[in-house]
């Protein structure tokens, strides 16, 4: 008779992709799901009202920085960040590692956590994995991060090993010192880089911590998850990255895959998997493709505030000077706020020197989010995910020019994007 | 010129719009369908001025015989009276205002006396171009004459006898002393006719708004809501309330007030967000103070409608004294 976190119910499936719905303490979500970054308790201008409209349905809020202001005490005594930023949907928050090790320079780990100088008044300071627990448990969300030992993707060999099986080290001090397992969900993270041999033993780490907390409701095709034990999958920092610059490289994008590809094969099928960071639409059908239920990325905000809107064709840059005389909306297809009142003159104007240009970009984008989520969800549930694919690829690469990691990604997850792809010399068959 | 966010702001009233701000071309905004269209909010009236006290300053050095110069954000321009009006017909506002030729307190009795020429051969000028059908809205005749009560006299008369709907009191919040103003107003508003609307067009505090409202039956249609609240916000105060001291306050900004922002936030969360420097502080405070002072302004009106605005007068004063007596005693 113990009170449940998280429920995760497959309700469809197609190959590896699945629809499911996940309820959390606040929130019935349904997956595959975006998650949109409100790093310090708030998402670029948007009201909380806004994003509920949007069709937000968890928010990622960054610990690091909550921690800093308005203090995770503070937050604690004023009820938790629901209450806080009155926003009654789901929130998730990170361990604050990733924040530390990229934001700060000086961060060094070691056994005991991540030391780093304090940006307040440059004191050293140590984030343990309790520490972070604490803080998150302070903060409230519905799901929390385990601290892991993140390592720069430029670094190569026995440092990789190491992070890896610190990481599991420190998902025992997690899981010892979470307090507040029945409301919050602590999600574990798979380390490894991008080698394959330490992403499995991750994986099998992981899963082996996983066995005492979940039980099986035999009637359904679901699973009930006690909170602490449920795994989530990162693939961490090369995305975060490539979405911050936006400099994908072909081969990087391969590896990617590959590690997504093994790791949603080896998860249990009754787990959320969660792709750390990943946010750009290809990347989101790729991953779902292959097993992947729920993403964040900062790159839908990110972009607006550089004048760009996601559109079913790519991207829309408003900055251009093509926009200034275009009175048709950012999307013609778009059912937003935006699209059914603003014209691309108007925001091409605004985006230059006005906040509210990018606060309407932010609105459209995390709508366009939101909305392939959703018809993401619908397409799989429905039996017509391939043709979802293929249209998306079609309007994205009219040309055919499908990149050959996505073709490829695409056939380990047995979905036929042929009808899409011009006939690719380099492609084998 | 930010309009509200998804008609969250604008409960009532209307919107004041600075044209000389590099924006879409008018071809391209009467494409559009005019502003109500371009913004996206159509239940709301909208007035359309060639300044304002913020981003869009009268630069009277550069203003000519051909047209006023005004400073903006995107360099110094020169409108002309048949430029302004293509604006002004491709924008199709309810009502706007003539062009001016604004002049700051200190500038030569020669200059003022030009000023006033100018800005009355400007609106003749306007009136005589604007293409009735097409702008549609209400014509408001400009009113300058700086610190001087004859040219001021002088400039109402001339405009008094035209043919506009309203009058619009400009001149004002360039270097003259807070004390000059009540007198120069009253000097105007003696030679307008009654029964027809003056805006008068500066950014005001409270207190400053009070000293001005001693005659009661200036209609003030109009006055500049976002900028003061602008300013407001730089300060972290919303309409009157400090905000940088409410770090663990949970109640809203002002209890009871049935604004988007007292109904959702506590001041601790909009505390935050100005700590943080995030864009939704500004958008929370805007609604509130927006919000505020159109109930403000409702209040006003109410009061000169049953008689009592002496009352109504008197007891913000004091209001106001003891908030800033509470405030300094808190200190
Ligand atoms: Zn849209
Ligand atoms: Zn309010």
């Amino acid at each position: 008779n113990f009170v449940m976190a998280l429920s995760f119910e497959v309700l469809g499936r197609f190959n590896r992709a699945r629809a499911a719905q996940l309820t959390l303490p606040h929130f019935v979500c349904q997956t595959p799901l975006f998650m949109p970054v409100g790093t310090q308790g708030t998402i670029k201008g948007l009201t909380t009202n806004q994003l509920e409209e949007i069709g937000c349905q968890i928010i990622l809020g960054n610990t690091y920085h909550l921690a800093l202001r308005p203090t995770s005490e503070l937050i604690d005594e004023l009820g938790g960040l629901h209450k806080f930023m009155n926003w009654p949907r789901a929130l998730l928050t990170d361990s604050g590692g990733f924040q530390m090790v990229s934001l700060l320079h000086l961060a060094d780990i070691t056994e005991k956590g991540v030391t780093f100088q304090s940006p307040v008044d440059g004191k050293p300071m140590l984030l343990t994995p309790e520490e972070s627990i604490q803080i998150q448990n302070r903060i409230g969300a519905d799901i929390i991060m385990a601290l892991d030992d993140v390592v720069k993707t430029t670094i190569t060999g026995p440092r990789i090993e190491e992070a890896m099986y610190r990481t599991l080290r420190w998902i025992d001090r997690c899981i010892a010192a979470h307090k507040r397992p029945h409301e919050q969900n602590l999600f574990g993270i798979v380390q490894g880089g991008l080698d394959p041999v330490l992403r499995d033993i991750c994986v099998r780490g992981l899963v082996d911590r996983n066995l005492p907390g979940y039980v099986y409701f035999p009637s359904m095709n679901s699973v009930h998850v006690q909170g602490q034990n449920v795994i989530g999958l990162n693939s961490i920092q090369p995305f975060r990255i490539y979405a911050i610059g936006g400099l994908a490289g072909g081969e990087d994008k391969d590896s990617f895959w590959r590690v997504v590809a093994q790791c949603t094969a080896a998860l249990p099928e009754d787990k959320p998997r969660y792709v750390m960071g990943v946010g750009y639409p290809l990347d989101i059908v790729v991953c779902s493709a292959l097993g992947a239920d729920m993403y964040d990325c900062v790159y839908p905000t990110r972009t607006a505030r550089f004048g760009t809107a996601l559109v079913p064709e790519g991207v829309l840059k408003l900055k251009h000077k093509a926009m200034a005389d275009d009175t048709r909306p950012i999307d013609p297809t778009c059912a937003c706020m935006v699209c059914k009142n603003y014209t691309r003159a108007y925001i091409h104007c605004l985006v230059t020197k006005d906040a509210m240009g990018s606060q309407l970009l932010s609105y459209h984008n995390l709508y366009y989010m939101m909305q392939f989520s959703r018809n993401l969800h619908s397409s799989i549930i429905e039996g017509r995910f391939p043709e979802f694919v293929c249209d998306f690829l079609q309007k994205m690469f009219p040309k055919g020019d499908v990149p050959e990691w996505v073709c490829n990604a695409m056939e380990v997850a047995g979905i036929d994007i042929s009808s899409c792809c011009a006939p690719c010399p380099s492609s084998q068959d | 010129m930010s309009p509200c966010f998804n008609g969250l702001v604008m409960v009532s009233g209307g919107m004041h719009i600075p044209l000389v701000l590099e924006g879409p071309s008018p071809k391209t905004i009467s494409t559009i369908g005019g502003l109500h269209q371009m913004l996206g909010l159509h239940e709301y009236g909208y007035a359309a001025v060639p300044r304002d006290s913020i981003q869009c300053l009268p630069e009277c050095s550069s203003t000519n015989k051909m047209g006023a110069s005004f400073e903006t954000p995107c360099g110094r321009s020169l409108i002309k009276p048949v430029e302004y009006i293509e604006m002004i017909s491709s924008m199709r506002p309810n009502l706007w205002t003539t062009l001016a030729d604004e002049v700051p307190a200190w500038v030569s009795d020669k200059r003022n006396k030009t000023s006033v020429d100018r800005t009355v051969k400007w609106l003749d000028e306007c009136i005589a171009k604007s293409p009735v059908n097409v702008a549609g809205g209400a014509v408001f005749g400009s009113i300058v004459g700086g610190s001087t009560i004859e040219e001021r006299q002088r400039c109402a008369q001339e405009v008094a006898v035209r043919n506009v709907s309203g009058y619009w009191i400009g001149g004002f919040g360039l270097g003259e002393s807070m004390d000059e103003r009540p007198p120069l107003l009253n000097t105007v508003t003696d030679k307008l006719p009654e029964g027809k609307a003056t805006p008068y067009f500066w950014a005001l505090d409270y207190q400053n708004l009070m000293n001005l409202l001693e005659k009661p039956d200036i209609y003030i249609i109009l006055l500049k809501g976002r900028f003061i609240v602008v300013e407001e916000i730089l300060q972290g105060v919303a309409a009157g309330v400090d905000l940088f001291d409410s770090v663990k306050d949970t109640t809203p900004i002002v209890e009871g007030c049935s604004c988007y922002t007292c109904k959702n936030h506590t001041k601790a969360y909009i505390n935050h967000l100005l700590n943080v420097h995030e864009m939704l502080a500004q958008i929370l405070l805007e609604i509130h103070n927006t919000h505020h002072y159109l109930g403000f302004f409702h209040s006003i009106r109410e009061a000169i409608k049953e008689g009592k605005f002496e009352q109504f007068q008197k007891k913000f004063v004091q209001s106001r004294r003891d908030h800033l007596a509470a405030s300094v005693t808190s200190v």
